[in-house]
């Protein structure tokens, strides 16, 4: 028998906000974090910009050897992980440790270590290499490390599926604790990949904008002059709760976990299916999951990435899977001012519709001036947040190789 | 520096302890918090710094602030 979960807390930690209220607020206001990067010399670059995290100063949040022991994902992860912790209120003295799971996801890693210590290895040979280049690279290591930091033995793994990483880790959550593998799950992702290799690989696939001229301006989901999708990183983390214990405790309750749909592809290693029907499977697998019918849904926060051919796919998707109540639809792209953080992706969107179903807002997806019409003729909130009624909303992540996630939330209604 | 000063400063760094903790019969996992592979790390900035060659089976000996300073006196010839 399945039982309910809801959402608990919440934590964020991007260039947009570094907690719920003020991202939340960023992206209702149509705030941009998009800027140019200034971590490296972007010089020999076809791409200058990204959602860079200014002013970050680990040993704000670290020891320093602490600090210097995680690579950066890490840290991001476990800042955001702290933020939602304290936000759910539970005091973690009074709950068995065992049934508390960690479920996180990042879509590529310690991408900075990686790099540093093959430069190690280049300039001084494999005797030099770092001991922790593998426990600080691999992209697990963010689930082990919250574990050890809050003593949690419940369930505890990552979950890799590029840029719907955390869209699965979430959704994975969700099912261990319906099914009563755990109690509580803190789930999310983190992602820190705004490096010269990272970027210039990216940039190869012709996956990225080049607007490096107008960074604020570059990630533009749906818009006619969209020309490939800005980088971001940081971290969104989630603690799912069984409904019992939460409402017993008298839990802030954020939303209502409805259902998940999980779909492939099948089609090509990085683009979507153009007809959308990946997606499409998806979101209704969503539907059916949490019992409902097609026309319940409010609003999609969709992948939106901003690369041409993506967000056509996801609107035919959108349209296969809803008819014509998709017209009906509130749709948007956080994206449109995050950009985007791959395996981070999923859950600060997911936080985003969160808060979309809580206070019946729909944040709006900028720099939409000139809708790339007729493939994306959907209603996608241009520039202006709305005011609305969200009963059901869905997430949605896609990745690179054709991995699809829908995660749908419901208003909490007791 | 001495050799004495010198290990107890790289220690001091590297697991981020105090001075006072830093005894020589302090053992780097049980009493200054060090993880598996922190004394791994250890060993290799003794080699770093001091300039010189520390082996697997020897590093292995190299669990305590005395032993660390006992062995790189030895290696340096003092």
């Amino acid at each position: 028998m399945k039982r309910r979960v809801v959402v608990t807390g919440m934590g964020v930690f991007t260039e947009l906000g570094t907690d719920v209220e003020g991202f939340y607020n960023n992206l209702l206001n149509g705030v941009s974090g998009i800027s140019t990067i200034e971590r490296f010399d972007t010089a020999e670059m076809s791409v200058k910009i990204a959602g860079e995290i200014k002013n970050f100063d680990p040993e704000k949040y670290f020891e320093k050897n602490e600090a210097k022991r995680l690579d950066r994902f890490t840290q991001y992860a476990l800042i955001a992980a702290e933020s939602a912790i304290k936000d759910c209120g539970l005091d973690l003295n009074s709950v068995d440790r065992d049934r508390f799971a960690v479920i996180t996801a990042s879509g590529i890693g310690g991408m900075e270590t990686w790099q540093s210590n093959y430069k190690v290895m280049l300039e001084k040979g494999p005797r030099r290499v770092s001991p922790l280049f593998i426990p600080m690279m691999i992209s697990d290591i963010a689930a082990g490390r919250i574990s050890m930091k809050w003593d949690l033995k419940g369930p505890n793994y990552s979950v890799t599926s590029a840029c719907a990483s955390s869209g699965h880790a979430i959704g994975t959550a969700f099912r261990t604790i319906q099914y009563g593998d755990a109690d509580f799950a803190i789930c999310g992702g983190a992602e820190a990949v705004i490096t010269d290799l990272a970027i210039a690989g990216f940039a190869n696939m012709k996956a990225l904008s080049t607007r490096n001229d107008e960074p604020q301006k570059a990630s533009r989901p749906f818009d006619k002059d969209r020309d490939g999708f800005v980088m971001g990183e940081g971290s969104g983390m989630l603690i799912l709760e069984e409904y019992e214990h939460a409402v017993k405790r008298g839990a802030k309750i954020y939303a209502e976990m409805a259902g998940i749909g999980f779909s492939g592809d099948a089609k090509d290693i990085v683009a979507p299916d153009p007809e959308g029907n990946g997606a499409k499977r998806a979101m209704l697998a969503a539907v059916a999951d949490a019992g409902i019918k097609p026309e319940d849904i409010d609003h999609i926060n969709t992948h939106g990435t901003s690369t041409p051919t993506g967000d056509c796919a996801e609107t035919a998707g959108i349209k296969l899977a809803f008819g014509e109540h998709a017209y009906k639809i509130a749709i948007n792209s956080t994206k449109s001012m995050t950009g985007h953080l791959l395996g981070a992706a999923g859950a600060i969107e997911l936080i985003g519709t969160i808060k979309a179903v809580q206070t019946d807002t729909v944040h709006p997806t900028i720099n939409l001036d000139n809708q790339d019409l007729p493939a994306c003729d959907l209603n996608y909130t241009p520039n202006k947040f709305i005011n609305r009624t969200v009963k059901y909303a869905i997430s949605n992540t896609f990745g690179f190789g054709g991995h699809n996630a829908s995660i749908l939330v419901k208003k909490f209604e007791g | 520096m001495s050799v004495e000063q010198k290990v107890k400063e790289i220690i001091m760094d590297e697991l981020g302890v105090d001075e006072a903790a830093v005894v020589p019969e302090a053992s780097f996992i049980n009493d200054l918090g060090a993880d598996s592979l922190a004394t791994v790390e250890l060993v290799m900035k003794f080699e770093d710094e001091f300039d010189i060659k520390i082996e697997e089976d020897e590093a292995e000996k190299i669990t305590t602030v005395g032993s660390a300073i006992d062995f790189i006196k030895k290696q340096l010839g003092e």
